[in-house]
């Protein structure tokens, strides 16, 4: 009992902090929320030095960037926990499985790092290149400048892929192997098998990218280096534009009034308020999709589990 | 065979082809990124740059001795708080998995591994930078530490509960309490394992930056005052990397290979680890 | 003959599970395989239908002709081949669908019905194998919710709708209930003058119920093989008569 009691309390200390997280930012905040209210969040001046503090764009951007971040990197994710899954010959699988997770090792320093020098002169390089009619389309329009919400978008992808991908291939894996061989021995193909599969996980295959999307929500250095940090909400790819993280980055050490350091907590009690609905509600999918399946499973075949 | 069959067959393929490509284009991006680092880094790697203090502006050469001292100090730290803490959570949760206290916290230690890092940074900034008004490496240590608690509880658990009953029972047959089975048999069964996941955090903290943007600050000295603000390795590459100075970017170049090469020997390392560890325990 | 098989071997990478089988199964008949765990019956099984092509390292010798034509010959095209030869699973193993939507599968992917024929013909699966009394009302509930006996005659109806010739089921009733096991025993009996059945059993009793030939597999050997009631009631071998008479396995 007394194991039991010093462990537990030791471990308390995680609920604590994450308790205290929000906590903090909330009695921090606090100033910022009572003095603009709902206004912060629909108005788009920034200015510290006049005393204006409209959020939009930093939400708008923190969102636009990590949904086409999603929208990019949840087929390559799909694509690669597929072809590891089931169509990777063995001996390639540990191999590949490292590469891919070394993505997820590498520091986002050195991602925003290889974004400035090699990233963004190159997307700067293919807006150039666009014909005209396209660049006079809303979304592609803007100075050629590089720094933009397509850069951030595209490391922003390449950081999640890991993330979604793994936990993609662990849902996948987890199929019971029996949904595949039900199909082949319908007469399916080799994809259509790998279809009844994704449909069978598909529960957990949306927590995966949910998971992916929560990470880049939060990223904030690799983002912070290539976005531009102008804030506006547009519609255009190519226009450099701003996010909750990276403003928080840019400004925090050296916000100078209380206000100023308030509105920035505010901006992080939100961007901590969505990632845990986000976080948690990838969590409920995966964990659901577990126990949907299982009990039925062990329900019809007691044999198995003796065997 | 119908057309049908045939377009099925050729739909497959294609299937399979695109599900290549996506490796590719993971692969792609792996790639490149380690050949730009180590092109561009290896230039500077040498011994002035981990000995020397970095260069006044516009001069060149000097190195970065005090942000990687700045890094260990502060990877030190972290370790110091959430690997006991987090090896002990941990054994909490493997040891009362089914208990409900022990569901809420490993859905706060999954929550806690969901924050970003950069609301990291403010929590800690509140609440010990905020106090103090000055910026510290011991704050800069603390938000490291949260970063890797997490991470090392989960890791702990995982492994302590693959640990096989049958060796637990032989402790208990012998007349052990729970925390003696634990301390003698289950945890050192296990040590391998949890170490190895120790070092895989400590390496991935050691690349983490923005929780120390507004913690640890940063330093253009040599400091060892843990009240005061510290230099780390990423913080500096950041600096460097965002100011307008050719030498600079070539040593931010260098400091990312430091990060790179950190990590990739860690990972590489821990892989053969942990795969001796599976032939150990698979008895082939 | 509907089955021959000629000199079978088979191989898990470098472990050799199968050895030098030779068989033949007629038509319109059930043939039983019994044998104690691991002895390769379920191995052998899925060799009937290139199952096992699924399997990283999984090889084959010998020959299986279906009609004379060979299964492993170059140009037999699995896909082509598992629509002849339908398979029922040990657990149930309904996609997470509605009932309506498990039989359809085949159908659909092949392209055999659609609109009211595709309706019609899951009638008649389902209707073959027994359920459809049961489940006409609920035909757009997700299979899942069945209880397990009706699941597997649920997979039986998917497997019956691309209408195979032969019908490859693997221990299908371990898992279920006596009466649900007595359910899925007189639909073999009924489905036999349609199909040629191959049924993996470990279960004695239902090899003799069920079948008319038996065939006894240990350690990865065809021991003997003949028709039903000789081998339970007259054995040429030791090996069957120690088995059979409950000795080991």
């Amino acid at each position: 009992m007394k194991f039991r009691l010093t462990t537990g309390a030791i471990a308390s200390v995680i609920v604590f902090i994450v308790a205290g997280i929000a906590w903090t930012l909330w009695d921090q905040a606090a100033l910022a929320i009572h003095k603009f209210g709902w206004q912060f969040w629909q108005t788009s001046i920034w200015d510290p030095v006049s005393g204006e503090f409209g959020a939009r764009p930093f939400i708008w951007g923190t969102l636009y960037s990590a949904i086409l971040a999603i929208l990019i990197s949840t087929p390559i994710a799909i694509g690669i926990a597929v072809f590891l899954s089931d169509w990777c010959p063995a001996s390639l699988r540990a191999p590949l499985v490292f590469v891919t997770e070394l993505l997820a090792a590498i520091p986002s320093i050195v991602y925003g790092l290889w974004g400035i020098f090699v990233l963004v002169p190159a997307v700067r390089e293919f807006q150039v290149a666009l014909p005209d009619w396209i660049r006079a389309m809303p979304m592609f329009s803007g100075p050629p400048v590089g720094v933009s919400m397509l850069s951030a978008a595209l490391v922003l992808a390449i950081m999640i892929i890991p993330y979604t991908s793994s936990i993609a291939r662990e849902v996948l894996k987890s199929v019971p192997a029996t949904q595949r061989e039900a199909a082949y021995a319908l007469g399916a193909t080799r994809w259509e098998a790998t279809r009844v599969a994704l449909h069978y996980a598909r529960t957990g295959i949306f927590g995966a990218v949910m998971l992916g999307f929560g990470r880049a929500l939060g990223e904030t250095m690799a983002v912070t280096m290539v976005i531009g940090n102008n804030p506006q909400v547009k519609w255009s790819l190519f226009a450099p534009q701003y996010t909750m993280a990276a403003v928080i980055a840019n400004e925090f050490s050296e916000a100078a009034d209380e206000l100023h350091l308030d509105a920035l907590v505010e901006i992080g009690l939100v961007l901590f308020a969505i990632t845990l609905i986000v976080n948690v509600g990838s969590r409920l999918l995966l964990w659901q999709m577990n126990r949907e399946r299982k009990p039925k499973q062990r329900a019809t075949a007691p044999a198995e589990e003796a065997a | 065979m119908t057309f049908r069959d045939w377009r099925r067959r050729a739909l497959s393929s294609v299937m399979i082809g695109l599900s290549m490509a996506a490796v590719l284009a993971a692969l792609i991006p792996v790639a490149l990124i380690l050949f730009f680092v180590l092109a561009k880094g290896i230039g500077s790697i040498n011994w002035a740059f981990f000995t020397h203090m970095p260069a006044p502006v516009g001069e060149v050469g000097g190195g970065m001795a005090n942000a990687i001292l700045g890094s260990l100090t502060m990877v030190g730290l972290g370790a110091l708080i959430a690997v006991p803490l987090g090896v002990i959570a941990g054994i909490y949760l493997s040891e009362f998995h089914g208990s409900t206290f022990a569901s809420v916290v490993r859905f706060s230690a999954d929550t806690l591994n969901g924050v970003p890092s950069i609301v990291i940074g403010v929590f800690v900034y509140a609440i010990f930078v905020l106090p103090v008004k000055h910026f510290s490496a011991l704050a800069g240590g603390a938000a490291l530490g949260v970063m890797m608690l997490p991470v090392i509880t989960r890791t702990t658990e995982e492994l302590l509960r693959l640990v096989p009953m049958a060796l637990r029972e032989g402790a208990y047959a012998l007349g052990a309490t729970r925390s003696r089975a634990m301390f003698t048999v289950v945890l050192p069964a296990a040590l391998p394992g949890i170490l190895t996941g120790i070092i895989l955090a400590l390496a991935r903290t050691a690349g983490e930056t923005a929780p120390l943007l507004f913690t640890s600050l940063n330093n253009q000295f040599w400091s060892t005052s843990l009240n005061k603000p510290m230099a780390s390795l990423t913080v500096q590459v950041y600096t460097y990397a965002t100011s307008p100075s050719e030498d600079w970017h070539r040593q931010a170049w260098a400091g990312a290979l430091v990060l790179v090469m950190i990590v990739l020997v860690c990972s590489l390392a821990a892989r053969f680890a942990t795969r001796r560890l599976e032939r150990m325990h698979t008895g082939h | 003959m509907k089955i021959t098989v000629e000199h079978l071997n088979f191989y898990y990478g470098a472990k050799k599970a199968l050895t030098d089988i030779s068989i033949e199964m007629k038509a319109n008949e059930v043939t039983a395989f019994i044998g104690p765990s691991g002895c390769g019956k379920s191995t052998f099984l899925r060799t009937l239908n290139r199952m096992n092509d699924i399997i990283p390292g999984a090889r084959v010798e010998g020959s299986v002709k279906i009609d004379g034509a060979d299964l492993y010959a170059s140009g037999t095209d699995a896909v082509l081949l598992r629509r002849k030869v339908g398979m029922v699973f040990q657990k149930s193993n309904p996609f997470p669908k509605s009932i309506f939507e498990n039989v359809a599968y085949g159908l659909r992917i092949n392209g055999m019905a659609k609109g009211r024929e595709l309706a019609e013909q899951v009638e008649a699966s389902l209707k073959a194998a027994a359920l459809w009394e049961e489940v006409k009302d609920r035909l757009h509930d997700p299979a899942m919710a069945l209880s397990g006996g009706q699941q597997q005659r649920l997979c039986i109806a998917r497997a019956l709708a691309v209408r195979p010739e032969v019908l490859l089921m693997d221990e299908p009733a371990s898992a279920l209930d006596p009466i649900a096991t007595q359910r899925i025993e007189e639909l073999i009996y009924v489905l036999k003058k349609d199909y040629t059945i191959v049924i993996v059993t470990h279960n004695m009793q239902q090899a003799a119920r069920v079948s008319d030939a038996t065939a006894f597999f240990w350690m990865g050997k065809l021991i003997e093989f003949g028709p039903t009631p000789s081998m339970f009631t007259g054995p040429r071998e030791k090996l069957t008569e120690d088995y059979i008479t409950g000795r080991f396995g």
